[in-house]
């Protein structure tokens, strides 16, 4: 049996797989309408994250399956104290797979190691998210033909940012693949993504602080939220929020060919007048996710189509 | 100074960091032992210039994984007949159960009640470990 709790559980032929897998799904829905159908997907939200549920939900019903679970962990058995093996143990009862997002880290791995179901983490604190990678890897994968040999922009939070981490760790194992990290001092990526991924694999990148000066040269500019709290003071803001701010004239230097990703949702990280230019992915994405988990859904539980 | 070749059959802990040795005695809970334990501190080293020494007169099973994650400069000495009959040299744990305790706040170590603490040797280099459920490096 199978779990998804790290971006890097599965090997790149099997991302490759899942991915192939999505690309039908997204041709032929018609095909794995019933593919799932008797089976259950228990989603397990500790804390609410209605997207990430409902891209859930979607993906299993779209499958034939059925849904049960719990979006706030005050309606749970978690708010009467019980322990995540325990209610993975209870879970395990119910459902043939599940979901599980939760405010704290490693809670997902935990869970895993007492299921004797297919556990899938949705998010656990600041650490992982990796079905939000794999919707990451599908769309970069959609709109360049290719996982290896590009210039990725990595724009924003990079110190909290764990979709950007799980990202980087992603794409750190394919040929040819560079990355710009673009943000302020005080929030540039992690040393151990410095010193384990990019230094501990002899990959290029480069840190800078403004994005006008580097966007000409990348092929992916994935973007992420600034949030206001996590600088020291107000003034810094205000210096720094636009530099981490995409516009239409900024546009003008990049690539034809680029593709702008975001794990949504936004807020004024990406001006509106940006959603019309064709580069513009982050929409496709939200779809893409729902493929992805349809795919995985049925990894997870060994189901092919008829 | 006091010579610790005398031991007939034991086990020396030797190198280890002057004054850490009453830190090994606890933390090896040696104060449980019924057999005789001398603790030697300052002793003269050609290596470091001064060193801390336990002697253990029985053959005890020892943790080596915490003491290797404490101090791996430490030797383990077995005697019998009065001779040195093994020298165990300590290497870092790869992984850690229930020896340190993860501090990230985060982390469902925190909050999950009979949750083994588990540490794993990063591939960062020198005695970098860190917390298998959040990642989160141990900070002494
Ligand atoms: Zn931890």
């Amino acid at each position: 049996m199978r779990h998804l709790i790290d971006p890097l559980d599965f090997s790149e032929a099997e991302i490759e797989k899942l991915l192939d897998v999505a690309d039908d799904i997204a041709l032929n829905p018609k095909k794995y309408s019933q593919v799932c159908a008797g089976k259950k997907l228990a989603t397990l939200f500790y804390e609410p994250s209605t997207r990430t549920r409902l891209s859930f939900e979607a993906a299993m019903l779209n499958l034939g399956g059925s849904i049960l679970g719990f979006a706030t962990a005050d309606s749970s058995s978690a708010a009467k104290g019980e322990s995540v093996a325990d209610t993975i143990r209870a879970v395990s009862c119910y459902a043939d797979i599940c979901a599980m997002r939760h405010p704290k880290e490693g809670a997902p791995l935990r869970a895993s190691r007492y299921a004797r179901i297919p556990v899938i983490n949705g998010g656990d604190g600041g650490h992982q998210h990796p079905t939000q990678t794999l919707t990451d890897l599908m769309t970069i994968r959609a709109k360049k033909h290719r996982l290896g040999n590009m210039t990725i922009g990595l724009c924003g939070d990079l110190k909290f940012g764990r979709t950007v981490h799980s990202l980087i760790k992603s794409l750190a194992r394919y040929e040819g693949i560079q990355f710009v990290l673009i943000s302020p001092e005080e929030l540039q990526v992690p040393d151990y993504i410095v010193d384990e991924v990019l230094k501990g694999k002899d990959i290029p990148y480069e840190e800078v602080g403004n994005m006008e000066e580097v966007i000409s040269s990348l092929d992916i500019l994935y973007m992420t939220r600034v949030q206001k709290e996590r600088f020291f003071n107000e003034e810094d803001y205000i210096r720094l929020k636009d530099s981490y701010i995409l516009t239409a004239q900024k546009m003008r230097r990049a690539k034809k060919d680029m593709a702008i990703l975001h794990p949504l949702p936004r807020v004024n990280e990406i001006a509106i007048e940006v959603d019309d230019d064709p580069r513009a992915a982050y929409f496709d994405q939200v779809q893409n996710g729902v493929y992805v988990r349809m795919a995985l859904i049925m990894m997870l539980l060994e189901v092919t189509p008829c | 100074m006091l010579n610790i070749d005398s031991l007939e059959r034991g086990i020396v802990i030797d190198h280890i960091k002057a004054g850490c040795g009453m830190k090994i005695y606890n933390l090896l809970k040696l104060d449980e032992l019924d057999c005789c334990v001398a603790v030697i501190k300052n002793a003269r080293s050609s290596k470091y210039g001064k060193k801390d020494i336990i002697k253990i007169e029985d053959m005890v099973d020892l943790d080596l994984e915490i003491l290797g994650f404490v101090d791996p400069h430490i030797t383990i000495d077995v005697i019998d007949e009065g001779k040195i009959v093994e020298k165990k040299h300590l290497v870092l744990p790869q992984k850690l159960v229930n020896v340190i305790k993860c501090k990230n706040p985060r982390c469902i170590t925190s909050i999950e009640e009979e949750i083994d603490h588990v540490f794993k040797l990063s591939g960062q280099g020198d005695h970098h470990y860190r917390c298998v459920y959040c990642e989160q490096e141990y900070q002494g």
